[in-house]
């Protein structure tokens, strides 16, 4: 116990000391999540658009209207033929272009149904993906507010609407801090303990401490849990971000999110010092660190759909405490749901945790070469 | 006196490369022992293994009466260590550090207090206490590491080259406090490459590629290793002599001592001889550790 508390209390002062770890520990969450959500958002919402009306009418007015207040469409340019329509699109001054025909309104009146032109530029997939979705949306709503007024009914017979349930504005934010969160806890969590041992191999105070009786499990014990507080410094930092910049509504219980953060913690500090057994300089410890990043970001789950990926991709995704920590993550943030949910992932990631420091436990021999 | 370090045969290769070679010692009880050789010779390797840090490919040792391949951690307990590099970390200042290993050697915490302020005067620390290690000098340096070695008051404590790198004076003082942890029942064993450390060793050993070549005392070794008339020659070109005067028929070994040439003759007489080749007046010298030294080297 006294040899633990000694490592321990060297570490949070070393910690204290090292503007690094500190920077990784507070400015990454900062930085990253304010550049990633702005990004996203941005970029998503206000989508330029321009338009040509050649029914100039209330009805044409009224769809416009609708295109507007969704928040999506900053419907700011108004032109004369499809020409300049098309010269706009192509010359990337507007991203979606809306045209009615003459008889849109007539149509409107008629029944019959009338058409609207909507061009969307695809070379941006994320935006022309939301920007149709949110026409097709706004199309379908309008059409049924007309039907319900046509027929002198109280409301509609069908009220279908899809309705993205979890996050009802299609608010790319809601849906990506939080899996930030979790990216950037693996990857400092990796990162400092791996860098922690073998920074101490490199200044030779490793082949000092072998030479005590301290025993592996005391020195990796002393050496990690320093770290768990950090995680969680960390994870706060970044909810905080998440709440007050982009105004994520945090469903479910913070208690039951800390507890279960606890297991994706130690899983990835369990994975740092896995990689501090292998690498020999910092310098490798940190390109391992990345080599564990990258498979981490692509198959997780954080940047595309599991669902739809290759079995062999999935399985592999299996393999990766993020993919999850992920669910746990959304789950708890966006869904509300609660530990009963959770279960299977939090059993996988305590495997992970176990596994990981057991293997680098026994691996750990208190002997150079 | 009682071995408080006996090793068999002991062995390290790496890969086909043999970096220490059956080594046999008796480290008596109390004694500094010294431990000498040019650079590569496996001092620190046979260092290494008698701490337990690194696994002896054949052979075996007793340390402190423990056998050295399956009582490592006992051993561990009881000595102190101090590598090469110093080993300290940077970013602490002199009592962390010395609280640190007070910490890992399992110091009562009642008496951890008392043990860092006892290691900071041994050590000559005094005034530097609250200073991070980065902004201390090699000397400092060095005594801290040493006290950091032996905070848990081992009785047997190994300290490989302590004192290279460090000024003429910090040597001394660092030396001193060696002898006084000897002069209070304490066994070192000290590598070094300063002849005035080694003269202060109550016994050498001398090793060179991998192998002991010869242990004894300081004195002893002068006596016995070098056998035949030694003198000093005066020769004003001393470099371009060196091989000429070695290929002397009489002449067992020629070396350079700075602007002289110390040459090893077979016998007395043959110093007439030396005057009349060179032109210079032979005087005859007691051999000194390095003469030894660079003689061992050489076989
Ligand atoms: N881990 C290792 N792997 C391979 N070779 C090694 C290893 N450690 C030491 N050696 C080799 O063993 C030989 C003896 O090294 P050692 O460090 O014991 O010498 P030394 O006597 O301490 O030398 P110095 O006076 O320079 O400190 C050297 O040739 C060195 O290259
Ligand atoms: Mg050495």
């Amino acid at each position: 116990m006294r040899r633990i508390m000694a490592v321990l209390y060297k570490e949070f002062l070393q910690i204290r000391r090292d503007r690094m770890t500190l920077g990784l520990i507070f400015m990454l969450p900062l930085v990253q999540l304010l550049l990633f959500g702005f990004a996203i958002q941005t970029e998503v919402k206000h989508i330029s658009t321009v338009v040509f009306d050649q029914s100039l009418s209330a009805d044409s007015r009224d769809l416009l209207e609708s295109f507007s207040a969704s928040g999506y469409f900053d419907v700011t340019m108004a032109v004369n033929s499809y020409d300049e329509v098309t010269r706009m699109i192509d010359s990337g001054k507007a991203k979606v272009g809306i045209v009615f025909p003459p008889d849109f309104s007539e149509n409107v009146r008629r029944g019959t149904s009338a058409a609207v032109q909507v061009f969307v530029d695809a070379s941006d997939s994320m935006v022309s993906n939301q920007a149709i979705a949110v026409a097709n949306f706004i199309g379908m709503i309008k059409s049924q507010e007309i039907l319900t007024s046509k027929l002198r009914v109280g409301a509609a017979p069908y009220d279908i609407r899809v309705r993205p349930w979890y996050n009802p504005d299609g608010v790319t934010a809601y849906y990506m801090v939080p899996a930030i969160c979790g990216i950037l806890v693996t990857l400092s969590m990796v990162m400092l303990t791996s860098m922690g041992i073998v920074r101490e191999r490199e200044r030779g105070t490793l082949e000092q401490l072998m030479v005590t009786p301290i025993k592996p499990y005391e020195l990796m014990l002393g050496k990690t849990l320093p770290y768990i507080v950090l995680g969680y410094i960390q994870i706060t930092v970044a909810l905080l971000v998440g709440v007050l910049v982009f105004h994520v509504p945090i469903k479910g219980s913070i208690l039951e999110l800390y507890i279960l953060t606890l297991f994706f913690i130690t899983a990835s500090l369990g994975l740092g010092i896995l990689v501090s057994n292998i690498a020999k300089t910092q310098m490798q410890a940190m390109q391992l660190a990345y080599f564990i990043f990258l498979p981490s970001i692509l198959l997780s789950g954080f940047m595309f759909p599991r669902d739809g990926m290759p079995k062999l991709i999935y399985y592999i995704g299996n393999l990766i405490p993020l993919t999850y920590y992920l669910d746990i993550i959304r789950g708890i943030v966006l869904k509300g749901i609660g530990f009963s949910y959770l279960i299977g992932q939090v059993i996988s990631l305590l495997v992970f945790s176990v596994v990981f420091l057991t293997i680098s436990t026994l691996k750990f021999k208190k002997k150079i070469a | 006196m009682e071995d408080i370090i006996v090793t068999h045969d002991l062995t390290r290769s790496f890969g086909k490369f043999v970096a220490v070679s059956k080594l046999n010692l008796n480290i008596r009880c109390g004694e500094i022992y010294g431990f000498l050789g040019p650079n590569g010779a496996g001092k620190s390797t046979a260092i290494r293994m008698l701490c337990g840090i690194l696994q002896p490919t054949s052979g075996t040792a007793q340390v402190l009466g423990y056998d050295l391949l399956n009582e490592t951690e006992k051993i561990k307990r009881k000595i102190g260590y101090m590598s090469q590099k110093f080993s300290l970390y940077d970013d602490l200042s002199v009592e962390e550090n010395l609280e640190f290993y007070a910490g890992v050697y399992e110091v009562p915490l009642k008496e951890s207090k008392s043990r860092v302020a006892e290691m900071i005067e041994m050590a000559n620390l005094t005034g530097r206490e609250k200073e991070v290690v980065a902004n201390l000098s090699g000397g400092w340096k060095q005594r801290l590491a040493l006290g950091c070695a032996i905070i848990s008051r081992p009785s047997l404590v190994f300290l490989d080259e302590p004192t290279s790198g460090v000024s003429p004076t910090s040597r001394r003082m660092f030396f001193n406090i060696i002898q006084g942890l000897a002069n209070n029942g304490v066994t070192v064993m000290v590598t070094t490459h300063f002849m005035d450390e080694a003269e202060r060793c109550n016994r050498i050993a001398f090793i060179s590629g991998g192998r002991l070549m010869a242990t004894d005392t300081p004195d002893n070794l002068k006596k016995n290793i070098i056998r035949g008339y030694l003198v000093e020659l005066a020769v004003p070109d001393a470099l371009e002599q060196v091989g000429r005067i070695e290929a002397l028929p009489y002449v067992s070994e020629c070396n350079i001592h700075g602007p002289l040439l110390h040459v090893l003759l077979e016998h007395e007489s043959n110093a007439a001889d030396l005057r009349t080749v060179t032109g210079v007046e032979p005087k005859m010298i007691t051999p000194s550790l390095e003469d030894v030294f660079v003689t061992l080297a050489k076989s």
